[in-house]
């Protein structure tokens, strides 16, 4: 009996440093391999970096919002950003008339705010009747390219179209109509380029000149080819934060949580002795399982998050003080070591779940009402708090009994009395 | 064990508490509330510009866009620069700022962080905390109500509303601006503190069942007393990790710890020297009106 408990508690323990272990390096046996739970979990653009744009659809009362533009608009939205190669974009429908964009780990965020917010209506003016002859809808293909510059001298970025046939046609009389006069081409009633009829065309090609870089001219490319939204949007938030400083703030907070972290556990082991010991061990299986579960339930970890999970291992080890007290205070009555852990776990176990439900139900409101980042931090909490009754209460309980059984104690010292 | 007699001078720990409470709302009235652009609209800049730098350079960057906009700076070298700005910045203006500091402190994009709130966001964000924090105290009342009794309750509630008065009263006095974390905050202590007071009511309830008369005062000394290392062991765990997170964060962290360091010694005050004595207050009072 004493023999066996002793060989469990050692194994047990064996296992959570291997899991522990697995949680930090990751395991490579063969052809199976365990990645390191950091690189599991997702994190939040906050900590990889990355742009967040949330948009809002303005409501013009002759022409109402409705879910069918919204989701036009998302469409043309995406073609835009798929043209800057983004990796896993998310564009999302926010309420009723809201766009959320998330661009991770996107370098230039600028670029594609612009390209993202732009309503992109462009149109062909004739300027002499202020008459719109063909707009974005008419053309068939557009690509940026060099073509050489008016000065003769060099190349220029341009844009290259080719409109659909009935545009061709539009276009073929128009500039019948207005040799050597100007055709404006105008984006969301901005003049971007204002040339001169020189000749009749005819197919339907043509070029827009007035890009002062490729880039530029790719962009207006990706804008007309994407389309107009279909209704014009309002930029309501805008956060985005560069991939270094994210990866600064990633591990400068896990920096101190680890030290949040040593110094609790210090403070349960020299405060309550050999049960503290059982706790730390309790502890360290509570933050292997928070981060598992976590990578399991595709949760993304924000910055507020892992705020939360430092702040959950704060609490966690407060089943354990509650448990601990309770038992030193039937030890003081003079019960036996056995009877006093059985009994000390007992009573704290109604306080630590009433305790922790009334917690529970403000993270749940947290989570319903918080956005963003904030509910991230809702998610860990909250899967804190129900991990940790598990380990402070279960784990704990098992490994001390173990304990107590394998080393026949009757010395309180141990037990900080 | 020895047992502290905190009924006697529950009228001194009132005091004390109300004196805060009233200073905060004294400065709410005069100075009002730092509101953060997250409730007025804005844009925050974080550069981190990795060696020594003058406020007057950021400022002549910033100047062009928001002449009232605070520079101020941040991390252990004070070696980022954190911009705040009323006014929010478009994308045009943002491009603008961002491309300055690229010159003038020859720093990657990379390491620039921006966040830019309109206006309409702040007025959704002040109606739905306002939301969140009433639904919250209802359901904690409704479940203490459930598994007390109600006057533990409203005891319980009053001390909820007093650790929220005490964390804005130390904001309003220090004038530290209010964002979205600070919110977020605020519900954390709510589940804090009501984690803290329902331990010694818990105790309370188990006390009186050993007891045929009541004695109010004995009672509430008595487990207070008992629980009392717990109440202070587990707020210095949580303040243990809590304050590792304020010193050695980053500036997005400490925004968001500092209030739960308010708000965790406030709530540890609240719930051994505000609800339990008020509970007595309140069970004695309506038990002499039957």
């Amino acid at each position: 009996m004493k023999s066996k408990s002793l060989i469990i508690f050692t194994a047990i323990l064996l296992l959570i440093s291997f899991l522990a272990y697995v949680a930090v390096y990751g395991l490579n046996v063969g052809k199976y391999e365990v990645l390191p739970v950091k690189n599991l979990i997702r994190l939040g653009l906050d900590l990889r970096g990355g742009a967040t744009v949330l948009l809002q659809a303005k409501d013009n009362p002759n022409d109402p919002i409705n879910d069918e533009k919204i989701s036009r608009a998302i469409a043309t939205i995406r073609e835009r950003i798929d043209a800057l190669g983004v990796t896993e974009p998310i564009i999302a429908k926010v309420g009723k008339d809201r766009i959320e964009v998330q661009l991770p780990e996107i370098q230039d965020p600028q670029r594609a705010l612009e390209l993202i917010g732009q309503t992109a209506q462009l149109e062909f003016i004739e300027e002499e009747t202020q008459q719109v002859i063909l707009t974005g809808n008419d053309i068939k293909k557009a690509q940026a390219e060099y073509a050489p510059s008016s000065d003769g001298l060099g190349q220029a970025p341009v844009v290259a179209f080719e409109l659909s046939p009935e545009g061709a046609k539009k276009f073929a009389e128009a500039t019948e109509r207005n040799l050597n006069k100007i055709i404006g081409i105008y984006l969301d009633k901005k003049p971007i380029s204002l040339p001169k009829v020189q000749s009749v065309i005819p197919n339907g090609k043509g070029v827009i000149t007035g890009s002062a870089t490729m880039e530029e001219a790719g962009d207006l490319a990706t804008l007309i080819r994407a389309g107009a939204l279909p209704v014009e949007m309002e930029t309501l938030s805008v956060t985005a934060v560069g991939p270094q400083l994210g990866a600064n703030s990633f591990e400068r907070s896990i920096a101190a949580g680890q030290i949040g972290v040593l110094l609790v556990l210090l403070f349960m082991l020299f405060y309550y002795r050999l049960p503290g010991l059982v706790s730390d061990i309790a502890l360290l299986l509570y933050i292997i399982i928070v981060l598992t579960v976590l990578a399991l339930l595709k949760a993304t970890l924000t910055l507020p998050g892992i705020a939360g999970i430092i702040l959950s291992i704060g609490m966690a080890v407060d089943a354990n003080v509650i448990i601990f007290e309770r038992i030193r205070e039937e030890l003081r009555l003079g019960k036996t070591l056995r009877a006093s852990v059985d009994s000390g776990f007992r009573r704290a176990f109604l306080t630590i779940f009433d305790s922790n439900i009334t917690t529970l139900i403000a993270a749940v409101v947290l989570f319903y009402f918080g956005t963003g980042p904030i509910k991230g931090f809702a998610i860990t909490l909250s899967v804190g708090i129900l991990l940790s009754m598990f380990t402070a209460i279960v784990v704990t309980k098992y490994l001390l009994r173990l304990l107590i059984e394998g080393t026949r104690m009757k010395s309180l010292k141990l037990f900080g009395l | 064990m020895k047992v502290f007699d905190f009924m006697k001078r529950r009228n001194l720990w009132f005091g004390i508490s109300i004196s805060f409470i009233l200073i905060g709302l004294l400065f709410i009235v005069i100075k009002g509330v730092n509101l953060g652009i997250d409730f007025t609209g804005g844009t925050t800049i974080q550069a981190n510009i990795g060696k020594a730098f003058e406020i007057s350079e950021v400022r002549g960057i910033t100047d062009k866009f928001d002449k009232e906009a605070i520079v101020t700076y941040a991390g252990q070298n004070r070696d980022i620069a954190l911009v705040k700005t009323k006014i929010a910045l478009n994308v045009n203006q943002q491009t603008e700022v961002i491309n300055e500091f690229r010159d003038k402190f020859a720093i990657q994009q990379t390491n620039i962080q921006f966040e830019t709130i309109g206006p309409t966001i702040g007025s959704e964000l002040t109606r739905q905390a306002l939301l969140a924090l009433l639904l919250a105290n209802v359901g904690i009342l409704v479940y203490v109500s459930f598994r007390f009794e109600w006057r533990f309750g409203v005891a319980a509630i009053i001390a909820l509303i007093h650790d929220v008065l005490i964390m804005l009263a130390v904001y309003s006095v220090a004038q530290i601006a209010i964002n979205a974390s600070f919110i977020a905050a605020i519900l954390t202590i709510v589940g804090y503190s009501i984690n803290d007071t329902i331990v010694i009511f818990d105790r309370i309830r188990e006390n009186r069942r050993r007891v045929k008369k009541v004695d109010h005062t004995a009672l509430v000394n008595q487990s207070v007393s008992e629980t009392l290392s717990r109440s202070i062991n587990t707020a210095l765990t949580t303040l243990l990790t809590i304050l590792a997170l304020y010193i050695l964060g980053v500036p997005a962290i400490k925004d968001f710890a500092l209030p739960l360091i308010v708000g965790i010694v406030a709530g540890t005050y609240s719930s051994i020297f505000v609800a339990s004595p008020l509970w007595a207050i309140l069970d004695q009072k309506l038990k002499r009106a039957h």
